[in-house]
């Protein structure tokens, strides 16, 4: 019961600082995850932890705890398929659209350690030539100071680095260095990483063409699920294009967004006119 | 249902492979050295060889070269390795690897890897 307790304050913890939940099956990776602050900070349990973080929720340990307790679980073009189709079609509808601006705004809003970011780095990359001229924003933001840090410095293990990236992009986006791989400068100067929590109003940094949300808004009750939408709303140009986890949908969720007219398993405004009403308003005027 | 050559001289290796693969619905064969994956893919073909370096009789990188330069080598080549360095990571591209898993790794990479090489 003591231990529950302890855990219920853990979420609360975690809830009042991201939003998330922590929800009973987590339990066993978040003890797993403070274990080595504990051991760190000589704290013997989950219980004396609870106790110490009641006496002062704002130290650097709660920090600490907030940090080891979020999920950055990542990897590199995560759900392969997906991102194909995002970095194919969806990148050359772009094109097509913004042909005149040449501009184009990017915000992976849940970055974790930048494995994403740098994914479209990548992509972008290696079709330099059909985006030459272009003023191209990859904004990426988290919530964990710890998860940026290594993703400003594009530094990953051997294990990170493999999860996902093909070889080939390894070996010519990034340098080793001993057992870590080090994003090249040319990439990570395509990239502004921020510390941003979405469910915190008053932080707008205008408004982009695709926005990436992806295995966040599972981890949100929902109540904070349908603040992030409304803000993700707010974030997307009306003709923009939303990317959820490979999990996670907005149907039954919120009445802002819907399906994609055009790509499947992708998401857009509900007031975005179709490619038919388009049309029918062209034909009636 | 496609074929997959697991070379590793380490049984527990190959295990955990042939485990890892078996869920992912691929029929998979072992062998534990490269004379022996020569042999294999002799009388077979493979779609996907999973391929470790340091093995005993011949390393995975001589078996690669006799195996790229035989005319039915179609197979997708995932080198297996804790060779970590980027000139063993460079060698294996030049000698015709699709790709590189440096180990440890977990089934995740695996998949990933596997996708990338277009086998899954």
């Amino acid at each position: 019961m003591q231990t529950e307790n302890a855990y219920k304050k853990l979420s609360d913890l975690l809830e009042e600082r991201t939003g998330q939940v922590l929800v009973a099956n987590r339990h066993w990776r978040v003890e797993m995850a403070l274990k080595p602050i504990m051991r760190e900070n000589s704290i013997p349990d989950i219980n004396t932890l609870t106790a110490i973080l009641d006496g002062d929720s704002n130290s650097n340990l709660a920090k600490q705890c907030v940090e080891a307790m979020i999920n950055n679980e990542t990897c590199f073009f995560r759900d392969q398929a997906n991102f194909a189709l995002l970095t194919g079609p969806i990148f050359d509808s772009m094109r097509e659209h913004r042909s005149q601006s040449k501009r184009l705004r990017i915000w992976s809003s849940a970055c974790s350690t930048g494995q994403e970011a740098y994914s479209l780095a990548m992509s972008l990359s290696e079709n330099r030539d059909k985006w030459r001229d272009w003023n191209i924003q990859i904004m990426a933001t988290d919530v964990s100071t710890s998860a940026l840090e290594q993703a400003r410095a594009g530094r990953y293990s051997q294990f990170e680095i493999q999860r996902g990236l093909p070889v080939t992009m390894m070996l010519k986006y990034f340098t080793q260095d001993g057992e870590e791989w080090v994003a090249n400068p040319s990439l990570s100067k395509m990239i502004n990483f921020a510390e941003h929590n979405m469910l915190k109003p008053g932080h707008h940094m205008g408004q982009f063409d695709i926005i990436l949300c992806r295995n966040m808004l599972m981890y949100l009750c929902d109540e904070k699920r349908k603040l992030a939408l409304e803000q993700l709303n707010g974030s997307l140009a009306p003709d923009g294009i939303l990317m959820l986890g490979a999990a996670e949908t907005v149907i039954g969720q919120t009445e802002k967004f819907r399906s994609s007219t055009e790509f499947r398993g992708f998401y857009e405004k509900s007031d975005r006119p179709t490619a038919e009403s388009m049309f029918a308003r062209r034909a009636s005027a | 249902m496609k074929n997959c050559l697991i070379v590793d001289d380490s049984k527990v290796i190959r295990k955990v492979a042939r485990h890892i693969l078996e869920t992912m619905e691929f029929n998979v064969s072992e062998a534990a050295d490269g004379q022996e994956a020569l042999e294999h893919c002799n009388d077979n073909s493979p779609d996907v060889i999973l391929l470790d370096w340091n093995m005993p009789i011949m390393s995975g990188m001589d078996f690669l070269k006799a195996y790229r330069a035989a005319a039915a080598s179609s197979a997708k080549v995932i080198f297996c390795t804790t060779e970590n360095g980027i000139g063993h990571i460079q060698a294996a591209i030049a000698a015709g690897a699709d790709e590189y898993v440096m180990k440890p790794f977990d089934r995740e990479t695996l998949e990933a890897k596997l996708q990338i090489v277009g086998c899954i």
